[in-house]
């Protein structure tokens, strides 16, 4: 602006005033401010400023049990995995500053994926930076033109953008819909290449897929299947390797992905196969070339933590106790949750809707509870979820304490 | 199926997704005048295939926004299966 001119640097009122490229966003801006408006802590907004174990930190000024953090198996604080992290930032330093295919590779990585090799008795690992290049860049690069990808409809946002990302045409079917999925397999013409992309757990309800019966139907058409078991891993299956396993149909699965951000209590993804011309991925998957590798200590905590979670049978099993006492309590309040049984270490308690959904959220962060909320679109059917993510970490005692907390502030928001 | 059968076919499938009773010509847009969400998309999509036997991809659907578009795109995906 220059001062003493009484006429502006730039023309006025010009046509479409106030709309740029980020107009697109003002209706999620809006609905943003409205619910802020009406005095809710941010729920997107939460800051841990400490972290006090797998199950307790401080937020926003509180003491808090934390009951929505996929830490299934509590690994975050194990005193090994704290001990090799240490190791590895001492001897290999803070970074790779690198791709995988230069100079990223350390003997971490590798060991790593040998770790990866063991815990799913398979002849390929590949580690990616996160989950989510893994399987945006597994699913684009395998599917390409002409090949068909038939997807569960509540898929994760990483295997849609897996599929935006590659050429290959995509067909959605209803959720955990056997038949839905062989009509549009036996559509398919002729000839084309096909990718059954299928889920263990799916994150928003916390219900696993019918897999066994599904993974038959994808290869009765010849297709190829990939299964995220980001949700499972470490947890489900008598070698915690998934739900895949558990339904006894592990070795129908050419692809399995998963990630290091949950059970494994680190950051990082992966893909195993015993496809025998695996490795090729790592020249021609864009997310896995172009992108620096994750750093030693990353790769060392994940893989002793990997390592430990094959020996997790009891661990396991008191996350199942802690699963089923949370459903049991919260069902008998009256709340209405995402499955009937429970499915998973995932609970999602079904609200009425947003504003009630984040009256509640609140009403349990003052209790000294941290659930996730989650909201459409990330949401199936529209729904506003409170998901409640259980920890093998978690006591008896603390999930009792967890069910008080919800009745007060289910009853003080008027939901049950 | 000729034109005029696919779209009386079409018709009929859309009417009870049509809940407001919006008057359909080929201009008649699903996410403007319908206000189909992802969901409605979904199940209206599955309900065409079916009826017809075709893959309708997302593709595909990415292609097709008003009613008049998706009548040619059927008669188009019979013809060529």
């Amino acid at each position: 602006m220059s001062e003493g001119i009484s006429q502006p640097d730039q023309p006025e009122a010009v046509a479409g005033e106030g709309k740029d490229l980020f107009s697109k966003f003002d209706d999620i801006i809006h609905t943003r401010e409205a619910l802020l408006a009406s005095g809710v802590e941010d729920p997107f907004n939460l800051v841990m400023e400490k972290v006090l174990s797998p199950t307790r930190a401080v937020c926003n000024g509180r003491d808090t049990i934390l009951l929505g953090t996929y830490n299934y198996m509590g690994m975050t604080f194990d005193p090994d995995v704290i001990e090799a992290g240490k190791q590895a930032l001492a001897d290999f330093g803070s970074g790779t500053t690198g791709s995988r295919v230069l100079n990223g590779t350390y003997q971490g990585h590798k060991a790593c994926e040998e770790a990866l090799k063991e815990f799913y008795a398979m002849d390929h690992a590949m580690v990616f930076s996160t989950g989510y290049q893994a399987n945006l860049g597994i699913i684009s690069t395998i599917a390409g033109k002409g090949d068909y990808i038939v997807l569960d409809i509540d898929s994760h946002a990483s295997i849609w953008d897996g599929c935006a990302m590659g050429n290959a045409e995509v067909v959605p079917f209803k959720h955990n819909d056997i038949e839905a999925m062989e009509k549009r397999l036996r559509r398919i013409p002729e000839g084309a290449g096909k990718l059954v992309v299928l889920e263990g757990v799916y994150s928003m309800l916390g219900d696993i897929a019918p897999l066994k019966e599904m993974i038959a139907v994808a290869k009765k058409y010849g297709a190829m299947v990939l299964v995220d078991e980001a949700h499972s891993m470490g947890f489900i299956g008598p070698n915690g390797r998934g739900v895949a396993e558990e339904q006894g149909c592990l070795e129908d699965v050419d692809f399995v992905i998963g990630t290091f951000s949950k059970s494994v209590g680190t950051v990082g993804g992966f893909c195993v196969s015993n496809h025998p011309k695996f490795e090729i991925m790592r020249l021609v998957c864009r997310p896995y070339v172009f992108t620096a590798s994750l750093p030693p200590s990353v790769v060392a905590t994940a893989a002793t933590s990997i390592r430990k979670l094959m020996h997790g049978g009891n661990k396991r099993a008191h996350l199942w106790e802690n699963s089923k006492r949370l459903h049991g309590g919260l069902t008998g309040m009256g709340f209405t949750l995402g499955t009937t049984e429970p499915q998973s270490a995932i609970v999602a308690v079904i609200m009425p809707d947003l504003e009630r959904g984040a009256a509640m959220w609140e009403a349990l962060l003052h209790e000294g509870l941290y659930v996730n909320l989650a909201r459409p679109p990330a949401t199936p059917a529209n729904m506003t979820l409170l998901r409640c993510s259980l920890c093998a970490e978690h006591s008896e005692e603390e999930v009792e304490t967890i069910l008080g907390m919800f009745e007060r502030a289910g009853k003080a928001v008027g939901i049950i | 199926m000729d034109r005029s059968e696919v779209d009386s076919t079409i018709r009929s499938l859309i009417e009870p997704f049509n809940k407001k009773g919006v008057e359909l010509t080929d201009a008649t847009s699903f996410a403007g005048d319908l206000e189909f969400d992802s969901l409605t998309v979904m199940d209206f999509v599955a309900a065409i295939e079916d009826k017809f036997d075709i893959i309708i991809s997302m593709n595909q659907q990415a292609e097709i926004e008003n009613y008049g578009q998706l009548v040619d795109a059927v008669c188009k995906l019979q013809g060529g299966a």
